[in-house]
């Protein structure tokens, strides 16, 4: 046992699909027992922290880390697998680039904080108790972890090796991962992306691409599209165009238009932006001729407004990791 | 005595506030157009910071986006009008492409009136200058606000 590498995942801000989605190694996964000491993970194992803070730094050679940072916790464990790892992995997207939680972003922590624990229709606080960091009881200090302002992704906390994005990561490239480690084959450059390709998820869509020209919108719920032909151009708001491939577009090819969940492309910064520029360019407001600057706006905007949450769609799993990384003081 | 003091450093606060506007301008039209209000010698706000870039449409939301993280108080378009583009349509493309920004500017926090597109010719000088102002004194009374 001793001499096998050791293997840690953790869970900061998720849902635990990363988790699931290793245990859809399937039969694999005891290849990757027989590979590595997979000892730390505390959605399947009963480590406890003080087991890992006993160990030497870098004892671990491959951390997978999942989730995005949302409290002091987050970050404190954050730090404490980057000292005690060889490899620290960014594992999904929350933790690549905020994912679901980051969408937090969009609101501060007092309207969060307001909703959850004051405003929400089924909340019965007459006391209008909020958690504190620290609270006096009769039996002494309670303590909770401090809630942070934003969702950071794992890279603005602690260096980060490599990103597997995906929400969660497939299986099939979570295993092409875990092999080429257990093999120790050579791995691309630091920060590299791994688990994933370059380009986008038209490139794997096998949906046949035309000229591209939206006159309307339409919900997941309003058509059925026509099996062969690319979603865009049915009006579906299909993000493909804007995400990293290597699922294999599974969405698509079963009617769903992709939602962006493994992130931008390789080399694009933000993927939101990516969108805006894509879709502005294929936008068909209709006949503008003879019509004034207003009357062409007017069909514009009537076009667009057919759009239920633009930075919820177009940053769904982005948004703590785009530019502005939120809605920002103005 | 302590009022007073503190009235006048409030108004020297205003008087240093200085909105940085990042002005993105299309080489073919808009450039020119900025061109012809200097050999015009027309007077007009120092707050504009110009990109000069190709086409309207080579403006990615994304460099809009890093303009405001790096501190821009505005960021400024201009193309050329409709039909004049020297590449056909692509100021027709920018001018989609903010406006569905524009609404997502809006939920991240950043006023429609800090992000403006319009079209500038190469003869329209003083027109230039009219938007520029006309950007200065919005942002300027926003900041007040
Ligand atoms: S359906 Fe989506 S992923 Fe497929 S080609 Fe069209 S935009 Fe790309």
């Amino acid at each position: 046992m001793a001499d096998k590498p050791k293997l840690a995942m953790y869970w900061a801000a998720s849902c635990g699909g990363c988790e699931i989605a290793v245990v859809n190694l399937h039969e694999k996964i005891l290849d990757l027992d027989a590979a590595f000491d997979f000892f730390f993970c505390p959605c399947l194992l009963d480590t406890k922290i003080s087991t890992i803070e006993a160990l030497p730094d870098q004892e671990i050679a491959v951390t997978f880390f999942n989730g995005a940072i949302r409290t002091a916790e987050n970050e404190e464990m954050a730090r404490l697998l980057r000292r005690k790892s060889r490899l620290l992995i960014a594992f999904g997207t929350c933790a690549t680039e905020g994912s679901i939680p980051g969408l937090a972003n969009l609101s501060t922590r007092e309207e969060l904080l307001r909703t959850v624990y004051l405003d929400n229709p089924t909340i019965d606080n007459p006391e209008g108790i909020l958690p504190l960091p620290s609270s006096e009881v009769a039996g002494g200090t309670l303590q909770l972890p401090v809630f942070y302002d934003r969702v950071l992704p794992l890279k603005q906390v602690v260096t980060v090796d490599y990103f597997i994005p995906g929400c969660p990561p497939e299986a099939h490239q979570i295993w092409n991962v875990v092999a080429a480690v257990a093999a120790g084959q050579p791995l691309p450059p630091p920060g590299s992306t791994l688990g994933a390709g370059q380009l986008s998820v038209c490139h794997e869509c096998s949906r046949r691409k035309g000229e591209k020209k939206i006159a309307r919108f339409y919900r997941t719920s309003e058509i059925t599209p026509e099996p062969d032909i690319c979603l865009l151009e049915q009006g579906l708001l299909c993000m493909g165009i804007a995400t990293r491939d290597g699922c294999g577009a599974p969405c698509p090819q079963a009617n769903m238009p992709c939602s962006g969940c493994y992130g931008p492309p390789a080399g694009v910064a933000d993927q939101g932006a990516a969108m805006i520029a894509a879709l502005g360019s294929i936008l068909d407001p209709g006949d503008c001729r003879g019509k004034s600057e207003a009357e062409i706006a007017g069909q514009l905007a009537a076009l667009l407004d057919t759009i239920p949450d633009y930075a919820g769609t177009f940053y769904k799993y982005s948004l703590a990791g785009s530019i502005l990384g939120g809605r920002v003081k103005s | 005595m302590t009022a007073l003091i503190r009235e006048k450093e409030k108004n020297v606060a205003q008087a240093a506030y200085q909105p940085r506007i990042v002005g993105f301008l299309c080489n073919w039209c808009s450039y020119a157009g900025a061109d012809k209000a200097g050999t015009a010698q027309i007077a007009y706000p120092a707050n504009l910071q110009i990109i000069r870039v190709m086409c309207s449409g080579r403006v990615e939301p994304q460099f809009v986006l890093q303009a405001f993280k790096q501190g821009a108080d505005g960021v400024l378009i201009l193309a050329c009008h409709p039909g004049d583009c020297h590449y056909k349509e692509g100021n027709l493309r920018a001018a989609q492409r903010h406006t569905l920004l524009l609404r997502v500017l809006e939920q991240l926090g950043i006023k429609r009136s800090r992000c403006r597109f319009d079209h500038v010719s190469a003869v329209e000088g003083e027109k230039f200058v009219r938007i520029i102002q006309e950007m200065v004194d919005e942002l300027n009374n926003k900041k007040g606000e």
